[in-house]
């Protein structure tokens, strides 16, 4: 089976959002809706690329997926009869530009359908599965292929979302004031969840999952479109176009990780690169700065450094330091003891380790392990660091991590 | 992934009451991981006397019949779920019918990833 070419399906989805807000305003029924745009997408993803795209793709779209909302309306004429009598009043698109007094601007739609998808009474599986679908435009297949889980068991999560939703007597309506700003974090979350999901599985034998970084950025950048005043939205797609500037060179012939100070920068993706840090550095000058901004900064920083040992490293710490204040958690101190062991040496990092053995989130985790083993070489402590390498090595349940980890003990064993 | 082990014909022994008990406990939980999309599969096992064990011997391999192992608990088969914490897996696995009356003991072991972030 032929899909369909990249710009009918980039097409379909950046409609998907647009005429599913535009069907679940005029019907309400998110649940119902929902289902018609998948059959809308689908059947449009089967006939356009054969008949070509129709002159006015969202009104058609938006014709498909009521006709087969009216439908299933039908299916259960005794009680519906009431709401199919004005679905089918409603005329259908007739084509040409909506009146500007009935529709807002789509992008509205796009978001509220975020604010939706990532409702509060959802967990963050069901928050990510709903998003890719409902705004994304991925099919349930699709979706179940990158998280690697039978359809049937996408499927279920999908629906379980949607009665959970309507269950909650959510609205289609921006969120207030105060309940946006919560809600926007999630919103926030679930796309570099999204992302992470795509990053760090494009590594391995199994490319399908690198589609999920591409959409994320696609999403992302759709949001800071939609709210360019948002200093963390901008911050997260500096984040992520930053990070996935790396993807040619974070991987050897082989498939093995390749750390981040042995990469080849010159297959680093300067467009990305370019993009990215001029996105971070100019948020920040008028945005306080979040986590997702800073964190941003830290890899425009390494982004600049010609090479690991002419990084920046006083720099990156002083940054580490206000990510540690503003958002504390064990893992910004992980990764800030290996930026310290770079600018003060490896003692003053592995002090700042010490306190994380204790701490639940982070004792007996491979990546704690990791880094002090990291900064035990660098301290010539080659025994412990190899004990280390290997303790890590048993802890993570990545292949390629695994394997990186048990080369690194390998020699430091050939060294002694 | 939820490895079942439990010993190979104990149901052929428990009174019809029993037998039911444990297959509609299964049948509960199998529904119950379904509804909640936990479940992503699973497969039981054939009795260890269809199993054919494969080892080096000297310089050739040799094929052997039958069960492979001294201990009365054999491998009976497995079930991956996709949960939200290894606690929530050993939950799930608590009250698998083998393990709640006795017959058996489930051993549950995260899978490992084709994925890894750059160290």
């Amino acid at each position: 089976m032929t899909g369909p070419g990249p710009t009918v399906e980039d097409l379909l989805r950046t409609l998907a959002p647009q005429v599913l807000g535009l069907l679940v305003r005029r019907h309400g029924q998110f649940d119902a809706c929902e289902d018609a745009v998948q059959e809308a997408l689908l059947a449009a993803a089967t006939q356009w690329p054969a008949d070509g795209v129709p002159e006015h793709p969202r009104s058609w779209l938006v014709t498909v997926a009521t006709r087969r909302l009216t439908d299933a309306w039908r299916s259960e004429r005794a009680r519906r009869d009431r709401e199919v009598a004005v679905a089918v009043r409603e005329p259908a698109y007739a084509g040409v530009a909506p009146p500007p007094d009935e529709e807002p601007p789509a992008g509205d739609d796009t978001l509220r359908l975020l604010f939706l998808c990532c409702h509060p009474a959802l967990n963050r599986p069901a928050q990510v599965a709903l998003t890719l679908r409902a705004v994304g435009g991925l099919t349930t297949a699709q979706i179940a292929r990158a998280y690697l889980v039978p359809e049937a068991t996408m499927s279920q999560r999908i629906r379980r979302a949607k009665q959970r939703i309507e269950a909650a007597g959510a609205r289609f309506a921006m969120p207030s004031p105060a309940e946006r700003d919560e809600r926007l974090r999630a919103v926030v979350q679930v796309l570099y969840l999204v992302f992470n999901e795509g990053y760090t599985a494009s590594s391995g034998p199994d490319l399908r999952r690198a589609e999920l970084t591409g959409e994320a950025i696609r999403l992302a950048r759709e949001l800071h479109r939609l709210l360019p005043d948002d200093g963390e939205v901008a911050g997260l797609l500096a984040l992520m176009l930053l990070t996935d500037a790396h993807r040619a060179a974070r991987t050897g012939p082989d498939g093995e990780l390749v750390p981040l100070a042995e990469q080849d920068r010159g297959r680093w993706n300067r467009t990305e690169i370019e993009e990215g840090t001029a996105l971070v550095t100019e948020a920040l000058t008028w945005s306080p700065p979040g986590p997702y901004q800073l964190q941003a900064a830290i890899a425009a920083v390494h982004a600049e450094a010609p090479s690991a040992a002419e990084t920046d490293w006083r720099q990156i710490t002083a940054l580490y330091r206000l990510l540690a204040r503003v958002a504390p958690n064990p893992m910004v101190t992980l990764n800030q003891a290996a930026a310290v062991a770079m600018a003060d040496g490896p003692r003053a990092g592995l002090a700042l380790l010490a306190p994380l053995d204790d701490d639940e989130r982070t004792a007996g985790h491979h990546r704690l392990y990791a880094v002090r083993a990291h900064l035990l070489e660098l301290a010539g402590e080659l025994a412990a660091a190899r004990e280390a390498y290997l303790a890590a090595a048993r802890a993570t349940t990545s292949l390629p991590e695994q394997r990186y980890l048990e080369v690194r003990a390998a020699r430091l064993a050939d060294r002694r | 992934m939820l490895l079942i082990w439990n010993r190979p014909g104990f149901v052929e022994g428990l009174s019809e009451e029993d037998r039911n008990a444990i297959f509609g406990g299964v049948d509960e939980i199998m529904k119950e991981l379904t509804e909640s999309g936990e479940l992503v599969g699973g497969q039981a096992l054939a009795d260890p006397s269809q199993t054919r064990t494969v080892r080096l011997v000297g310089d050739r391999t040799e094929v052997t019949d039958g069960p492979f192992m001294e201990s009365k608990e054999q491998f009976a088969g497995y079930l991956t779920v996709d949960c939200e914490s290894p606690e929530r897996a050993a939950e799930i696995a608590a009250r698998w019918p083998d393990v709640r009356m006795g017959f058996g003991v489930l051993e549950v072991r995260p899978l490992m990833d084709d994925a890894g972030t750059e160290m």
